[in-house]
C-alpha cells in the first residue's frame, strides 16, 4: 500500500466504480479502496443475512425466506432505461460481456387510486382508458412533433423554440387537458415534481424521445432493463474493468483518512499504512464527512413478498409511478418489484420497494399509499437517509466527491454525475457518442 | 457445421490461485499456444474465449482471469456466477501457493454450486530441479477433496490441453442451469434492434 498513485478511489458504489474503470482504461494507476467487505458501498444488493444484520442487527432471517444467496437486495433501487447513459458506458467500455439483462414487463401509473399501464404500444395506447378520445388524437399530435424534433433541424420545430419555450406552454400549444400534462410530464418524461412545467420544454422533448427510444429497444412492455442477480452487479463489473487495466482492489479497509498538506489532499492511511496520490482522491459522501452538505432525505420501505404485486398482469419486474399530485405531495413517489426469475430471491419471492423524497418525519406513514399497492407482504422493512453533494468541486483540495444516490427511477443522473468528475478530474469530455449506439443489439443467450 | 448429435454449449471457466502461479501463462498457453518467461502481471486480457471439439460436442469456454483481484481478497461474487468449472492452479515450486491453492478450494466449495467442476493444477513441472511439492502431495489432496487433477507446465505446454480438455469431458451435457437466460447487450455483429411503431405514434 505504501505506493504512490495516480488516484485513489474510496469506496465502490456504481459511480465510484465507473471512475476507477474509466480512469484505469486512460492508462492511470488507480487504488480503490472500501471500508466494507463486500462490493457496490450504498449500491450494493445484499444478500439476506446482510439484509438482516442492517436491519435487524445480528438476527438470523426465518428459514421460511429460504436460501441467504439467493437474495441479491438492491438497496438504491432503480432501473436502467434501454438507451440511456449507463447502456453507453457499458458499450463504450465493452463491459456488457460480464452482465445480462431481463426487460422489465411494464411500467403502471396511479391515476384516482387505481393503476393503469403506460402503453407500450400502439394497440395498447388506442385501448388505454388513461385518454379519452379526442385528447388521444392530441396527444397523437404532440407525440409526432417530440419524435421529429431534432435540435440540428430547424425544419422540426415547428416554429418553436423549446431551449426558450416552457414545457406549459408547450403542452398548451397542443391543447393537452391537465391529467394528459401530469401523465407525460411524470410517467414519460419521468419528472420527479412539477418544477419542469416552467422550465425550457427542450428538457422535456429529450426525455420523452429517450423515453420512446428505449421502449423501442427490446419489444418489452416497458423502456426499462434491470441485471440478473441485482444492481449490485454493475459496480462488480466496473470493478473488474478497472482490475483488468490494472487498478488495484482492497476491501475490508478500515477508516480510510484522507490525508491533507496545505488543504490539499495527498494520501489515504488505512491501518497505519499511507498511499499517496498525484492527481485525486475520488469517493463517496461517506469518506468526506466534512466537505460535504445536505441536500435531501429519502424515504424508502423494502418488502419481500410470495406473490406478484397486485393488477399488474403478474408482472416478475414492474414499475409503479405515484404521481405527487394524485397523492398531495410535492414529489413523486414509485414502487419497484423484481422476483426470482432475475436471480434477486429464493423461488417463488418478490422484492418490492417503495421510495420517495422525504416530506414528512413518519417514514411507515409517508410510505403508506406506495405499501398499499403491494398487497400482503411476508416481511418489510423501513429505513430513511439522507442525501448529500459536495460543496467544493475538487479543484483546489483535490477531492473528488460524488452526490449520493437520487430517487430517480434510473441511472441518468447517476451517469452525470460521473461523466462530470471524469471531466473535472482528467480535464476531458468522454464522447459517448462515437460508438453508434444503434448497432448495439441484444442476443438472447 | 453441426452434425446431428453434435451439441454447441458455452462454459463459463475461472480461474484461481496464487500470484505468479501462472493462471495467465497456462490461459495463454491453451488459447494462444503462447509462453512468455517474464508474463506482465495481467492487464488488459481477462476474458478470452477457446473452443474444443470432444466426441459428440463442441464447448466454447469463456475463460475468466482474476484480473489481479484475488491478491487483497478482493474477488467480487461475480466472478463465481454461473460458472460451470474453475481450475485452481499452484506453483509446484513454491509451498505457499499449495497452501493457498486449498484455501481456494474451500473458498470455490463455501459458493455452493454442486455441479461445479473443480480442477487442481500442479503446474512448473518444467523446473525438476526446484520441485518442493511431489506429485504424491497433489494427487492425495485432491482425492479428499473430489478434485480433479493434473501436473502442467505452461512453459513446455504439457499436460495443458489435456486439463481443459478432460474439463470439457467432465462438463454435463445438459446444459447446467446456472447459465444466465438474459438479455446480453452486444456490439456490432447480429444486429437484431428493429424500430418498432412505439406509443409516440398511436
Amino acid at each position: 500500500m505504501d505506493e504512490v498513485y495516480d488516484v485513489i478511489v474510496l469506496g465502490t458504489g456504481l459511480k465510484e466504480c465507473i471512475i476507477s474503470g474509466l480512469l484505469s482504461v486512460d492508462g492511470l494507476k488507480v487504488l480503490h479502496m472500501d471500508r466494507n467487505d463486500y462490493y457496490g458501498g450504498e449500491s450494493a444488493s445484499l444478500t439476506l443475512n446482510q439484509l438482516w444484520q442492517k436491519f435487524h442487527g445480528t438476527e438470523k432471517p426465518p428459514a421460511a425466506l429460504g436460501s441467504n444467496r439467493d437474495y441479491n437486495v438492491d438497496m438504491i433501487p432503480k432501473f436502467m432505461m434501454a438507451n440511456g447513459q449507463l447502456v453507453r458506458v457499458l458499450i463504450h467500455t465493452d463491459v456488457t460481456k460480464y452482465l445480462s439483462f431481463k426487460a422489465v414487463d411494464g411500467s403502471y401509473v396511479l391515476k384516482q387510486n387505481k393503476i393503469y399501464k403506460v402503453p407500450a404500444t400502439d394497440v395498447e395506447a388506442l385501448k388505454s382508458p388513461l385518454m379519452g378520445m379526442f385528447e388521444k388524437r392530441r396527444a397523437r399530435k404532440f407525440f409526432c412533433f417530440v419524435q421529429d424534433y431534432d435540435e440540428a433541424d430547424p425544419k422540426s420545430h415547428e416554429g418553436l423554440d423549446v431551449t426558450k419555450t416552457t414545457s406549459r406552454e408547450l403542452f398548451a400549444k397542443y391543447g393537452l387537458e391537465e391529467n394528459t400534462i401530469e401523465f407525460i410530464g411524470h410517467a414519460l418524461a419521468l419528472h420527479r415534481d412539477n418544477s419542469f412545467l416552467d422550465e425550457p420544454a427542450l428538457d422535456t422533448v429529450k426525455r420523452i424521445k429517450l423515453y420512446a427510444e428505449s421502449l423501442a429497444r427490446f419489444g418489452g412492455g416497458s423502456p426499462y432493463i434491470y441485471p440478473l442477480y441485482g444492481l449490485g452487479e454493475l459496480p462488480q463489473a466496473f470493478a473488474r474493468l478497472s482490475a483488468v487495466y490494472g487498478g488495484t482492489y482492497m476491501l475490508s479497509k478500515p477508516e480510510c483518512k484522507v490525508e491533507f498538506e496545505n488543504g490539499v489532499a495527498v494520501g489515504v492511511t488505512s491501518q497505519g499504512e499511507t498511499a499517496k496520490f498525484t492527481k485525486a482522491v475520488v469517493g463517496d459522501p461517506s469518506y468526506f464527512t466534512e466537505k460535504v452538505k445536505v441536500v435531501g432525505k429519502v424515504v424508502r420501505a423494502i418488502a419481500i413478498m410470495s406473490h406478484p404485486i397486485p393488477n399488474t398482469s403478474d408482472s416478475h419486474s414492474v414499475q409503479i409511478i405515484l404521481p405527487q399530485k394524485q397523492l398531495n405531495r410535492k414529489s413523486d413517489m414509485y414502487v419497484f418489484c423484481c422476483s426470482y426469475t432475475h436471480n434477486v430471491a429464493a423461488k417463488g419471492k418478490y422484492i418490492a420497494f417503495v421510495s420517495t423524497e422525504s416530506e414528512m418525519d413518519d417514514p411507515m406513514k409517508e410510505l403508506q399509499p406506495g405499501v398499499n399497492l403491494l398487497g400482503p407482504v411476508d416481511t418489510i422493512f423501513y429505513d430513511s437517509f439522507l442525501r448529500y453533494e459536495p460543496i467544493a468541486d475538487g479543484s483546489q483540495d483535490k477531492c473528488f466527491i460524488s452526490k449520493s444516490y437520487d430517487p430517480t427511477t434510473h441511472f441518468e443522473t447517476t451517469v452525470h454525475d460521473v461523466l462530470d468528475l471524469y471531466t473535472r478530474i482528467t480535464g476531458k469530455e468522454l464522447d459517448l457518442s462515437e460508438k453508434d449506439l444503434s448497432a448495439a443489439s441484444a442476443a438472447d443467450e | 457445421m453441426a452434425t446431428l448429435g453434435t451439441s454447441h454449449m458455452q462454459a463459463k471457466l475461472v480461474l484461481l490461485g496464487d500470484m505468479g502461479a501462472g493462471k495467465s501463462s497456462l490461459v495463454l498457453r491453451f488459447v494462444k499456444g503462447q509462453f512468455f518467461d517474464y508474463q506482465e502481471s495481467t492487464i488488459g486480457a481477462a476474458f478470452l474465449t477457446q473452443t474444443v471439439a470432444v466426441n459428440d460436442a463442441t464447448i466454447k469456454f469463456e475463460i475468466w482471469d482474476t484480473a489481479g483481484q484475488e491478491r487483497y481478497h478482493s474477488l467480487a461474487p461475480m466472478y463465481y456466477r454461473g460458472a460451470a468449472a474453475a481450475i485452481v492452479v499452484y506453483d509446484v515450486t513454491n509451498v505457499d501457493s499449495f497452501t493457498r491453492a486449498k484455501n481456494w478450494v474451500r473458498e470455490l466449495q463455501r459458493q455452493g454450486n454442486p455441479s461445479l467442476i473443480i480442477a487442481l493444477a500442479g503446474n512448473k513441472v518444467d523446473l525438476v530441479a526446484k520441485r518442493k511439492i511431489q506429485i504424491e502431495e497433489g494427487q492425495a489432496y485432491a482425492e479428499e477433496n473430489g478434485l480433479f487433477f493434473m501436473e502442467t507446465s505452461a512453459k513446455t505446454a504439457h499436460n495443458v490441453n489435456e486439463l481443459f480438455y478432460e474439463i470439457a469431458r467432465k462438463l454435463p451435457r445438459a446444459n447446467p442451469a446456472a447459465q444466465p437466460t438474459g438479455i446480453v447487450l452486444n456490439q456490432g455483429a447480429n444486429d437484431r434492434y428493429q424500430r418498432r411503431g412505439s406509443a409516440c405514434c398511436a
